[in-house]
């Protein structure tokens, strides 16, 4: 039972974290790009809002 | 993928407040000195790049005064060939919004994600303390290196300012994080090493200060995105802690315990 219950909670304590870190990693992704991305496009018009979180910019 | 899911949702609206106060908060306090600055960047540091061809091969020909009245008529004319840009005004504003609600997402995201592995933001009180890690993390630390900046500033390179910045950001939230959360004075004492070492290694800095902008302007900038960022991060922290309950109480309780 002990052990059964063990490998229940592990797994599914895997899986959350699997889950959280897919979550922080998109966050990340969606930072970088509006934030860090070289595209003129997105440089442009992201620009106020870089300057304004102080994000190295031109 | 139920906690992905809730995670997504606690995220998309606490991240979506956060962010509407952060747009309006950036049209009233730190958006005029920008547009302030672009004046100066347009007076005076605007046509350096500009002029710096024409001035060359110009000196033995024509007049200088010809050239100074032909370069900056010049030089927005290539600006807009070069990339599309939001047009002043309506448009320019809603960029800048639209960029601040999907950053206060994006934010949020990490923010929940972070805090969960850490047990979950109980109450909006407890938030208001991850809102301050998130400000210490993302504004403070790489701020006392980089502060912000405005249009025509000198900088140093772009890449070696970016790469100090997310190695600060991250050695900051590691540092913060041994800290709190592992109850041990050597790991403590790694954690302060941690969130001082960026700034012993130092920020790369431009070859030379010499600014067009006023420095009280950009004093006022530098207290301007401190402040809003702050008020940003506290909602965002406070309202994720208020979200919360209504999606993770839905959970068995023993997953919460479980980190």
């Amino acid at each position: 039972m002990n052990t059964v219950s063990a490998l229940g909670t592990d797994v599914s304590s895997q899986s959350r974290s699997m889950q959280l870190a897919l979550a922080a990693l998109l966050g990340l992704f969606v930072v970088g790009f509006l934030g860090f991305s070289h595209m003129d496009v997105v440089h442009n018009a992201a620009h106020d809002y870089r300057h304004s979180m102080a994000f190295p910019c031109h | 993928m139920s906690i992905f899911r809730n995670v997504v949702f606690i995220a998309a609206i606490s991240g979506l407040l956060a962010g509407v106060v952060l747009a309006a908060l950036q049209t009233y306090a730190t958006d005029p000195l920008i547009f302030k600055a672009e004046t100066y960047e347009n007076a005076g540091g605007g046509h350096e790049h500009a002029a710096a061809a024409p001035a060359a091969g110009t000196e033995a020909t024509t007049p200088a005064a010809g050239t100074e009245a032909a370069a900056p008529a010049a030089a927005p004319a290539e600006e807009e060939a070069e990339a599309w840009a939001p047009a002043d005004g309506a448009e320019r504003f809603a960029y800048s919004a639209l960029a601040n609600i999907v950053s206060g997402i994006a934010f949020a995201l990490i923010l929940v994600a972070v805090s969960e592995f850490a047990g979950g933001i109980a109450n909006w009180r407890q938030g208001v303390f991850w809102g301050f890690a998130g400000f210490a993390v993302f504004t403070l630390a790489p701020g006392l290196g980089l502060p912000p900046e405005l249009p025509a500033m000198p900088a140093a390179d772009l890449v070696s300012r970016q790469i100090w910045w997310s190695s600060t950001v991250v050695a900051t939230a590691v540092g913060l994080a041994l800290i709190a959360f592992r109850q041990s004075l050597p790991l403590a004492i790694l954690g302060v090493a941690l969130i001082v070492a960026p700034h012993i290694v130092g920020a790369p800095q431009p070859e030379s200060h010499d600014s067009p902008i006023p420095a009280d302007l950009h004093h006022s900038f530098v207290v301007a995105v401190t402040i809003t960022n702050l008020v940003f991060w506290i909602v965002l922290g406070a309202a994720v802690g208020m979200v919360r309950n209504r999606f993770m109480g839905a959970t068995p309780a023993l997953q919460g315990r479980l980190a």
